[in-house]
């Protein structure tokens, strides 16, 4: 083990997150602000997740890091490292054998299980950004459940293009109260954020602010009656796996206008490949 | 009959500077009250004030509301108060910027209070906004259209539709016709005379313009210096003006 304290943040610090955190749960959707470090890394690079994962692994987790899905990202590698090198701790590949995954941009395909915990990065956590510049008008927003303006995003998205166009960082409501941003996860995975038995946090490390989902929330993405919700993907089976029910990647093979589809939760491919299942592009 | 909106003793000072001081009135429902005065004299105070955009430090702004009769709009907790102002009360400001969403459609720009509200279905809100863009003259074509585009009587118009969607019952408008040239004034003037008429609106209306109040409202007050110097019905006091300084202002408007 290196000379750093345990998970690099000293034991105040990760004690301050971890009030948070409880906060956070405490109030599902609330965003509680805290006192986000400087980290080892770039802003953007996932600061506030690693704030957070360093808040809640304990000597004996085991633990996990996927960027887009994949394992073998340069950002998930490089956080992997940095918690190898800095907590000593085993990690793992396989979904269902971490107790803490930290994630960007997706939920893994295989079902999470209680005493699980889910770290997503957050680069803006407030959903009402873009439409209300101002912090004191959108903390006002949240205060009084003002929340018309995020349909108006919907609105517009369906004025212009028909249907409701926003695929990534889909705007929720939890437990009918706070509206909250999901971190830019495709708005396939809004579903299993819903009555998920892990517990699933959010740290924006630039933007200084945690939320949570306590397990088992309600959470519903918002909508128009006349223009429902849809978890969408793109419409193929995995080349790879074969797939059906997966979130997919597009990926160009060639300059003659080649192209296959795979999983981008490289975990869930790779169980399913070892299991035997065979896609149409698999050597 | 009850007063839509009763005033009493609204005060407001600005450190040692008065804002406004002492105003009282009755306004009842169906009824366009006019506000005139020079600049500084505390017009846009006492609008702010009744709007609940600004907090007084004296008085009384007693509205009738639907639900529960009349009540003290300052006494209401915040959040009531920021309803009322998206269903039964509506404002105008002077430039049509302040009060719309620039970087969102006229659709979207109407639609946001029935959202606000509540409106879940995209195909009544929709409907809803064309029948209003129709209703201040914008052509139907326009709807996508971001107000940035519009010509400033345009975003004028939009502005008032997006206000008037819900169907309040009281108007505040600021200058609304400020910064307009005089035939699209004209138009404006005429429109929102038909939409007052036709919905029964009660409205306030601050302005520096005599013609304006003339047009459009029933009841006149002139202030100066934070104090109202005259009331009465407009007619009346333009036509008959009795202080100083009313007869100033109204001895002031140009002829051509």
């Amino acid at each position: 083990m290196s000379d750093y304290n345990f998970a690099y943040l000293d034991e105040q610090t990760k004690r301050m997150i971890r009030r948070a955190i409880l906060k956070g749960l405490a109030i599902p959707g609330y965003q509680v602000p805290f006192a986000s470090r400087e980290m080892p890394m770039p802003y953007g690079w996932g600061t506030g997740g690693v704030q957070v994962s360093a808040a809640v692994l304990t000597p004996g987790d085991r633990f996990k890091v996927i960027d887009q899905g994949a394992d073998d990202t340069t950002n998930a590698v490089s956080i992997r490292k940095f918690f190898e090198r800095t907590t000593g701790l085993e990690t793992t590949t396989s979904t269902a054998q971490a107790s803490v995954i930290q994630t960007r941009h997706r939920i893994p395909e295989a079902a999470l299980a209680e005493g699980q915990v889910l770290v997503y990065q957050v680069p803006i956590p407030e959903p009402l950004r873009f439409l209300e510049p101002r912090e004191s008008e959108t903390r006002k927003m949240h205060e009084l459940e003002e929340y018309g303006l995020m349909h108006v995003k919907l609105y517009e998205d369906i004025s212009r293009h028909g249907h409701i166009a926003t695929s990534y960082a889909y705007p929720v409501k939890v437990e009918a109260r706070y509206v909250m941003d999901p971190s830019p996860i495709p708005k396939f995975d809004n579903p299993k954020l819903a009555e998920c038995p892990a517990i699933q946090l959010f740290g924006a490390g630039r933007e200084q602010r945690i939320y949570a989902l306590p397990p088992y929330t309600g959470v519903v993405s918002l909508d128009f009656e006349d223009h429902p919700f849809e978890a969408s993907k793109a419409d193929h089976p995995c080349g790879l796996c074969g797939a059906e029910d997966s979130y997919l990647d597009e990926v160009i093979m060639d300059d003659a206008g080649g192209r296959m589809f795979v999983c981008s939760d490289t975990d869930h491919c790779e169980t399913r490949q070892a299991a035997g299942h065979r896609g149409k592009d698999a050597a | 009959m009850t007063p839509l909106l009763s005033v009493q003793g609204l005060t407001k000072h600005y450190g040692a500077h008065v804002g406004c001081a002492d105003v009282a009135f009755d306004l009842y429902p169906g009824e366009v009250m006019g506000i005139v005065g020079e600049s500084g004299s505390g017009k846009s105070t006492l609008l702010n004030c009744l709007a609940g955009h600004l907090t007084p430090d004296a008085g009384a702004v007693v509205f009738d509301t639907r639900a529960e009769g009349p009540r003290d709009t300052l006494k209401m907790s915040e959040p009531e108060r920021r309803m009322l102002g998206r269903t039964d009360w509506a404002f105008v400001h002077q430039h049509a910027r302040d009060g719309l969403r620039m970087g969102v459609s006229a659709g979207g720009n109407v639609g946001e209070r029935l959202m606000a509200v509540g409106a879940r279905h995209y195909g009544d809100i929709r409907s809803q906004a064309t029948d209003w863009l129709g209703r201040v003259e914008i052509d139907a074509g326009r709807i996508d259209d971001r107000p940035s585009t519009f010509s400033g009587g345009m975003q004028q118009r939009l502005q008032i539709a997006r206000n008037l969607v819900t169907g309040p019952r009281l108007v505040f408008m600021d200058e609304p016709t400020g910064g307009l040239d005089v035939s699209v004034q004209a138009r404006l003037l005429d429109l929102l005379r038909g939409l007052v008429r036709d919905m029964g609106l009660s409205a306030i209306i601050v302005t520096h313009d005599l013609a304006v109040v003339r047009l459009l409202a029933d009841r006149l007050m002139v202030m100066k210096s934070g104090h109202v110097v005259e009331a009465g019905l407009t007619d009346q006091v333009l036509d008959d003006p009795q202080h100083a300084y009313t007869q100033l202002l109204v001895s002031s408007v140009l002829q051509v």
